[in-house]
């Protein structure tokens, strides 16, 4: 069934992409780094979702001009349509966020404003 | 605020990239598409507009407010058309059948008609109204906001 | 001791990971009951011919509606972070 690799290399694929996107988030200090790691782990549940649903020699799942074959799975795009739209969403609200933290303290780096001033 | 040359290709070329996002947003139930999708494309029509002319001179003529009456109109007509079928249930779709958009399409490959669907077409307008109004104003407001900041400094 | 915990519990998520690769399904068969259904009888009960679109407004249209509230509420937490001081 599986001809070649004995594993799934696309679900190899999004295991390494999550993996690194998670250290990415516990080590860096730069508050614009943790930001990028985010980013790269939403790229990496999108890609998920998308290998979850394919056929082995499908085609899109659209009946206009579409040719005699199988069709691929619609479920997973249209999760993974609500997903990446989430994903600009939360960047877009958590970079406002950095660009006021650097304007009342200075600096963007998140070991130096750690407590909350009064 | 860019050079002369800039900014006259912009403006032609922002017309064609409004055109073709309102052309995905309209075919949305017959090729590959949608709300979402072509809300997008006419918001990277915006962004391109704001990187050539300056988001001071944008500013003076689309302001926040003008953006939140469009979406938050297009967020208005999308929950309507939901509830338009509670007869039956939440998400009804009742124009199948009737005389607008209720063509329905013979199964298998097809040439679409571009009458069919029922309420997935206005359902699509006003996604993309509210994507395009609300990426447009979050774009216009962030360039806003950091201009200002390299002025004071 | 924030480095001891960093790397536990970073190789317990990769462990995780890996194990996960190897029970699932394989790679071009998914398990499709559903997906049947919705690609014989979209046509005739929507009428488009996108069967996304009939999966994202029709058949699954309370998910967009929670994620046109999710676009919603970040705009308008946007505009208010960068809202500017009235002069008077």
């Amino acid at each position: 069934m599986t001809q070649g690799a004995p594993f799934n290399v696309p679900f190899l694929a999004v295991a390494a992409l999550i993996g690194i996107a998670f250290y990415i988030i516990l080590s860096q200090r730069n508050l614009i780094k943790l930001v990028m790691g985010l980013g790269i782990m939403a790229s990496g549940v999108n890609l998920f979702l998308v290998t979850l649903g394919y056929r082995e020699g499908g085609v899109a799942p659209i009946y206009t001009h579409a040719p005699i074959e199988r069709m691929v799975l619609p479920v997973p795009q249209a999760l993974t349509l609500t997903s990446i739209v989430i994903a600009v969403a939360t960047l877009a609200l958590m970079l406002s966020m950095v660009v006021h933290i650097y304007r009342h303290t200075g600096s963007i780096d998140s070991e130096e404003s750690r407590t909350m001033k009064g | 605020m860019m050079s002369k040359i800039v900014r006259t290709i912009s403006n032609i070329l922002s017309l064609f990239i409004f055109v073709y996002g309102l052309y995905i947003i309209i075919h949305g139930h017959l090729t590959p598409g949608g709300g979402f999708q072509g809300g997008a494309v006419v918001a990277s029509g915006v962004a391109l507009l704001i990187v050539a002319f300056g988001s001071h001179n944008i500013h003076k003529s689309l302001k926040e407010h003008h953006l939140s009456i469009l979406e938050s109109g297009g967020a208005l007509i999308f929950i309507g058309l939901a509830f338009g079928g509670i007869a039956t249930v939440f998400f009804y779709n009742f124009l199948v059948g009737s005389s607008i958009f209720g063509h329905i399409p013979p199964s298998g490959p097809n040439p679409g008609d571009i009458w069919t669907g029922g309420v997935i077409p206005f359902m699509n307008l006003a996604v993309g109204l509210k994507v395009l109004a609300g990426l447009s104003a979050i774009l216009l407001v962030m360039a806003l906001a950091t201009s200002v900041m390299e002025v004071e400094e | 001791m924030r480095k001891i915990a960093m790397a536990a519990s970073l190789s317990v998520f990769i462990a995780f990971l890996i194990a996960a690769t190897l029970v699932i399904h394989p790679f071009g068969y998914p398990p499709s009951q559903m997906d049947d259904y919705i690609i014989e009888n979209a046509q005739s009960e929507t009428g488009a011919n996108n069967v996304v679109t009939a999966v994202v407004f029709d058949y699954r249209g309370f998910d967009t509606l929670g994620e046109a509230t999710i676009l919603f509420t970040a705009v308008t937490g946007v505009v208010m972070l960068f809202r500017r001081k009235k002069r008077e």
